[in-house]
């Protein structure tokens, strides 16, 4: 028989580790998603060199290691002297990474509303409100909600380098089991069966909407 | 701000130093792509084949690849194989962790550029009097390289960026784990982790810049 | 030759074809119009071994079509097709789509491969667009080049599958002006076609498929100007 000293204590702690991660997660994508949600809406109605500055500070934050933007952004505040706790440093870094990415599906959801649609909506008397909120948007979830799925799961793994700023979520919680137990192996496939429960099936259900709505058109 | 001043000068100094940093970084990404699209293109051809035994663990590694985080999979290389008395040094752990990440990305990137070439491409092969091996290499597989080859530049993006990873475990050469090092000796922080991201930076610009112009070299038509 | 005897063949439940029998002989052009899905698209596809048949016998020159000893691939060099989609290759310009299959399939050098391309080229009138990718042609230049195609491997037969049928009206003539050239030159056809002019300006014979059986063949004035089957002249008139 299998045997381990893993108590059920101790996998009480890795769940209250994953109620971390998926707190993190939430802030994030919530805050990250709306913020991506202003900022895709101007990138699609501007002309591009309008939004450039824009589109230039948003590619940052995909093209530096989401590491040393947690630990530059704990630095700063240091010296700052803000005193923000490392979980809220960490939901504001992850949020606007969150945002860097949604900004892109916003956009692109929006542009691939075909220019007719939106002409056709304008000449029967609609405004450019009611055009956005009656025509663009049902017609640019579908095209968004697949990848904003797949963002969301993104985050979610991601937010595991949280981690380095010393906040306990998931990981770290199995890190610390690991060091006291010796069952690294045991442990970490723990860990990796929870990441999975909570990412598998909504992953699944994501592919499968983008399926069905392929069909449909 | 304060009373904390800048010291610029002193992350300056330790910029060959970093760099050396970066090299390593950029080795670990292009070993990692390299052994990643390898496997990528057996489990690909996995997925697709018609036993089930062949099937379940090319779709095992492809969802746990995508459905856990890059750094789980380097802890599992790093700590989780020291169960069966296995230890990978961080470095090895690393390659291994990005590798084993991009092998389950890249096979479904390489599934789908396979499904976008329509049957009838295969067809007219056939009907000039090609076998199927040579229709698929001649026809199919260029077509293929084409659809595949920016989501794997992008791909490589990402093994760069997984790279940073690698001070979880221990990784002190890599470009982060230089910087790390410099920074617990001075302990400026911001300075050397900003100029570690400006490298970063350019970098993946640099990568990606060269992929397109490769990419408008390459396809022409 | 190509003699076709008592081919049957189903999808799953659905029979395609019902026993059909046709000959052609050398340098006759036999035109096969017809509904959709009365069939005749797959006896194309059939009679170069592209689909398998359930039943009866292909042969082409005397080889029998689906036979196991048969090497598909050699006999494939002898009957080109060209369907309805063009299927070009997208990464090769139009020259090398028409030297690839020689080249890879015959062993021609490149110098003799291009020799010939080159000729086929000049005659369906691409002869300007050598170094050309394929996405920059028309449907119809890029359905002349799948001819030229086909033609650059010297086939004793050419099987046409609807050349015409995905193409904008004002593109259909100048691919039936060069299949008009190609049934002068005497090569073997057999075209499924939509176009009635063309099959009755150009065959030798005209075939009428109707749910998977050869309903009627006889000479185009007999088809058009006095068809026997009911089924034949219903069919025409609701084309015309």
């Amino acid at each position: 028989m299998f045997e381990t000293s893993l108590t059920l204590n101790d996998l009480m702690f890795m769940l209250k580790g994953a109620g971390v991660t998926l707190m993190v997660t939430f802030f994030a994508v919530t805050g990250g998603t709306l913020m991506g949600l202003a900022f895709g809406v101007i990138r699609a109605q501007f002309k591009p060199w309008v939004t450039l500055p824009l589109a230039f500070v948003l590619d940052i934050f995909r093209s530096v290691p989401l590491l040393i933007q947690l630990i530059l952004a704990n630095a700063f505040q240091a010296i700052a002297g803000y005193g923000i706790s490392p979980f809220v440093t960490s939901c504001i870094v992850l949020a606007l990474y969150t945002a860097a990415y949604c900004t892109e599906i916003v956009r692109g959801a929006i542009a691939a509303v075909p220019a007719v649609t939106r002409r056709a909506a304008r000449s029967l008397g609609l405004t450019w409100r009611q055009d956005m909120t009656q025509v663009v948007f049902p017609m640019a979830l579908r095209v968004a909600l697949p990848s904003w799925i797949g963002l969301t799961l993104g985050v979610m793994k991601d937010s595991a380098l949280v981690l380095w700023l010393g906040i306990i979520e998931l990981l770290r919680a199995s890190q610390i089991l690991v060091t006291r137990l010796q069952e690294p192996m045991f442990i970490l496939l723990v860990a990796g069966a929870i990441y999975f429960v909570l990412s598998f099936p909504i992953a699944r259900l994501g592919a499968q909407l983008e399926k069905r709505w392929k069909e449909n058109d | 701000m304060g009373n904390y001043t800048f010291q610029w000068r002193q992350a300056l100094r330790a910029l060959p130093q970093m760099l050396d940093g970066a090299l390593v970084t950029m080795q670990i990404a292009i070993l990692s792509m390299l052994i990643g699209v390898t496997i990528a293109v057996f489990l690909a051809v996995m997925r697709n084949s018609k036993s089930r035994w062949l099937r379940a663990p090319a779709t095992a590694w492809v969802e746990v690849a995508r459905n856990t985080p890059a750094l789980f999979q380097i802890y599992m290389a790093h700590f989780g194989l020291g169960s069966f008395g296995i230890y990978l040094s961080p470095y090895v752990a690393l390659l291994a962790g990005i590798a084993f990440n991009n092998a389950g990305y890249l096979c479904e990137t390489f599934r789908g550029s396979l499904r976008a070439i329509p049957s009838t491409q295969l067809r007219a092969g056939r009907s000039l009097g090609m076998g199927p091996a040579t229709a698929f290499r001649l026809i199919v597989m260029p077509q293929m390289f084409r659809i595949a080859f920016l989501p794997t530049m992008n791909q490589m993006v990402w093994a760069i960026l997984m790279t940073s990873l690698g001070v979880t475990v221990g990784m002190s050469t890599d470009l982060t784990g230089v910087t790390q090092d410099l920074n617990a000796r001075s302990f400026r922080t911001f300075e050397f982790f900003a100029l570690a991201a400006l490298i970063y930076y350019l970098i993946t610009k640099v990568v990606m810049l060269g992929a397109r112009l490769l990419a408008w070299r390459l396809f022409r038509y | 030759m190509i003699e076709i005897e008592n081919v049957h063949k189903s999808f799953g439940s659905l029979k395609v074809l019902k026993g059909i029998d046709l000959t052609v002989a050398k340098g006759e052009v036999v035109s096969v119009i017809g509904g959709s899905g009365s069939g005749k698209s797959t006896l194309l596809t059939c009679i170069n071994g592209l689909e398998p048949v359930d039943s009866g016998r292909i042969l082409v020159e005397g080889v029998e079509v689906h036979a196991r000893s048969t090497d598909l691939n050699k006999l494939r060099r002898k009957i080109g097709i060209v369907f309805q989609q063009f299927n070009a290759f997208p990464h090769l310009t139009v020259l090398e789509n028409v030297t690839l299959a020689p080249r890879k399939v015959k062993g021609m050098s490149k110098r003799e491969a291009e020799e010939i391309a080159v000729k086929q080229l000049d005659h369906v009138g691409l002869g300007d667009k050598k170094s050309v990718y394929p996405s920059r042609l028309s449907g119809g230049q890029q359905q002349r080049m799948a001819i030229a195609r086909a033609l650059a491997m010297s086939p004793g037969y050419m099987l046409f599958d609807e050349v015409t049928s995905a193409l904008d009206p004002q593109l259909v003539g100048e691919v039936l002006d060069t299949l008009k050239l190609l049934a002068d030159d005497g090569m073997t056809m057999i075209c499924v076609t939509h176009e009635m002019g063309f099959a009755r300006d150009v065959s030798d014979r005209v075939a009428f498929f109707d749910q998977g059986v050869m309903a009627e063949i006889g000479p185009p004035e007999q088809i058009f100007g006095d068809a026997k089957n009911e089924a034949t002249r219903k069919f025409l008139s609701s084309v015309r």
